[in-house]
């Protein structure tokens, strides 16, 4: 699903700052990952390159047998579309569209109807209960709610993995616990889940752990 | 290619941040505003002094006489010296080009000159040809104008202005063939007029002007042949300024003035008039358009402006929707739209405000009477509306460039960098 081959990555902004060391990493069809690293360690630079939303230096990073590497604005835009779902710490929810509009946002970025996208976007939000809420601005609902929303906009244009950016940074403890519960099953579904965390709570309740350190993956523990 | 689904996007996006779009907009609302109202009060002052010159014959020139400037054939500089009768017949037949020529004394307007049993009133008095009304016509409400046999006969007759009829006589009461006592003679009244033309008066405005025949008042006031004035008319295919020289050199023979004298001979010409006349409208005109574009243009600047702030302000949602697979494009085109649909619909409320502002206005001034108002029909020909809305669309392109250009630099990576 994932192959990440030797990926090397640099910022220059000042002096170099050598971010990612040559990570090698496989990643299984139907895994539930979570990605562990002290602030630093790399991993939010990881995510960035594993959603195509930032460049690699060296090496070769595989996304369904698509080699990523060297793609432009447009293309990267639309692999990001069809390939991946973004859950965010803080949801990054549209604030000026309502529940329903905010989940069909992808659709329309694949040129879906309006009529056709707010019928599958309701769809997604009912699977994750919150039919009655479709109406509703982000403003107007709760973390839980907004977070939610935000998986079902994940969801809803069928990607081939879903990264999730500490999902419950933004929540409460009880909260936390029934928004991992539903990740856990949108990825009993057979979806590829990647999430990167710091919290041991959080990545205990998935599979694998991949522990990454200065740049380098360190140990993969796993939580059968 | 019109995408609905884009455009409710757009619409979506515009009306959910209201007072965000309605700030944007009222920057171009105002500048077309401004831009319309202006041009409408210029082609209302415009319309109602044309109008005041309306009918005056433009290939016609006035001729008085002054003091020579140069010393000629014996005679001192500084004399004074006057038009006679014959001028009239030596011009008509040296002069091909003059197609109508009238004679004009001027008798002043003295303290109550004119008396009616218990009424009385102060009027100008004119000498006049039948001609006259060829060069600067006259409205004929009752009775008839100076004719022929009146000239021929030295008869006692005049014609009196609307304002003199008004004056010496009861409302409805008919003049025709009434008697006036005008300087100690009487005269009786053959007609009432109104002149055509308000923007134009030689001698005194004839609305308050009694007329006579020019050889009647040569006679009782005294005059001899002497004329004051002579107007003419060239045939239209001939520039009048062509036979005002011709004419010049003609009456400076005949009275032995020297042909360089530059002061001698006084003339007006109503050709020359309406050219300073249109090119000071055209002055205003290019004046208006210039502060009118300038405000348009200080209103594109506020859009661009907002809209930059407001890329600012969305550098998350943009983010946001790259992140989700917007295309480069579809947010340039998402900010230019925006922009364009912000601009075209301000601006045309704001024509639509200015267009109707003119019609109150012109409503509210109703039908004045001629030439009393300042304003006559103020509005904009339809041409220069759809200029304005080129100018709109245009405009509403050129706001939206940097905009959506500084939009396009929005990296999805901006979306979930947390603050």
């Amino acid at each position: 699903m994932i192959t990440l081959k030797n990926i090397n990555k640099t910022y220059n902004n000042g002096s170099p700052l050598h971010v990612l060391k040559g990570i090698d990493l496989i990643i299984e069809k139907g895994e539930f990952v979570s990605i562990m690293g002290a602030s630093g360690s790399g991993k939010s630079t990881l995510l960035n390159i594993l959603g195509i939303l930032d460049n690699y230096d060296d090496g070769e990073y595989y996304l369904n047998k698509v080699l990523i590497k060297n793609l432009t604005e447009t293309q990267s835009a639309v692999y990001r579309n069809k390939m991946i779902g973004f859950v965010f710490q803080s949801f990054n929810l549209i604030s000026f569209k309502n529940a329903l509009e905010n989940v069909a946002l992808p659709l329309y970025y694949q040129n879906i109807s309006r009529k056709k996208r707010n019928l599958i976007a309701m769809e997604y939000l009912d699977k994750l209960g919150l039919k009655d809420w479709a109406q509703h601005m982000p403003n107007e609902m709760s973390g839980g709610q907004k977070q939610r929303v935000a998986i079902a906009r994940a969801l809803v244009a069928k990607p081939q993995v879903i990264l999730a950016d500490e999902p419950t940074g933004a929540l409460d403890s009880k909260t936390s616990v029934e928004v991992m519960e539903i990740l856990k099953e949108v990825n009993a579904d057979g979806m590829t889940m990647i999430i990167v965390t710091h919290d041991p709570e959080v990545s205990r309740k998935t599979r694998k752990i991949i522990h990454i350190k200065d740049g380098v993956i360190g140990n993969i523990t796993n939580n059968d | 290619m019109f995408d609905l689904d884009r455009w409710q996007e757009i619409w979506i996006t515009i009306t959910r941040n209201k007072m965000r779009s309605f700030l944007t907009a009222f920057g171009v609302f105002w500048g077309i505003f401004m831009l319309v109202v202006m041009a409408g009060a210029g082609y209302g002052m415009q319309n109602s002094i044309i109008s005041g010159f309306d009918g005056f014959a433009v290939n016609s020139a006035f001729f008085f006489t002054n003091r020579t400037s140069e010393a000629y054939k014996g005679f001192r500089k500084g004399r004074s010296w006057d038009f006679q009768n014959e001028d009239l017949s030596i011009l008509k037949s040296q002069v091909k080009e003059l197609q109508y020529i009238s004679p004009m004394l001027l008798g002043g307007r003295r303290d109550n000159n004119t008396v009616r049993q218990d009424k009385y009133g102060s009027f100008h008095i004119k000498g006049l040809h039948y001609n006259y009304t060829k060069i600067d016509p006259l409205d004929i409400l009752k009775g008839r104008f100076i004719n022929e046999i009146d000239l021929e006969e030295r008869r006692k007759v005049c014609v009196i202005g609307k304002k003199v009829y008004e004056d010496m006589f009861d409302v409805d009461e008919n003049p025709i063939g009434q008697l006036i006592k005008v300087n100690g003679i009487y005269y009786s009244i053959i007609g009432v007029v109104e002149p055509v033309v308000t923007n134009v008066n030689i001698g005194g405005n004839n609305r308050e002007a009694i007329i006579l025949p020019y050889t009647v008042m040569q006679q009782t006031y005294n005059r001899g042949d002497v004329i004051d004035c002579i107007a003419i008319t060239a045939y239209s295919n001939i520039p009048i300024s062509d036979v005002e020289e011709k004419v010049k050199s003609i009456l400076k023979q005949k009275h032995s003035i020297a042909p360089n004298d530059n002061q001698a001979v006084d003339d007006f010409n109503a050709e020359k008039m309406f050219k300073m006349i249109s090119n000071v409208f055209t002055g205003v005109n290019v004046l208006i358009w210039i502060v009118g574009l300038g405000t348009l243009i200080s209103g594109v600047v506020g859009v661009s402006n907002i809209m930059m702030v407001t890329v600012r302000e969305r550098t998350k949602e943009i983010g946001i929707r790259r992140a989700l697979g917007a295309k480069p494009l579809s947010i340039l085109v998402q900010i230019m739209n925006e922009s364009l649909l912000l601009t075209s619909l301000a601006g045309f409320f704001g024509l639509a405000a200015g267009v109707g502002l003119l019609s109150l206005v012109d409503m509210a001034l109703g039908e004045q009477e001629k030439g009393q108002g300042f304003f006559l029909h103020p509005q904009i020909p339809f041409s220069m509306a759809v200029t304005a809305a080129v100018i709109l669309l245009a405009s509403g392109i050129i706001a939206g460039i940097i905009p959506s250009l500084r939009a396009l630099q929005v990296k999805a990576i901006d979306a979930i960098r947390e603050e």
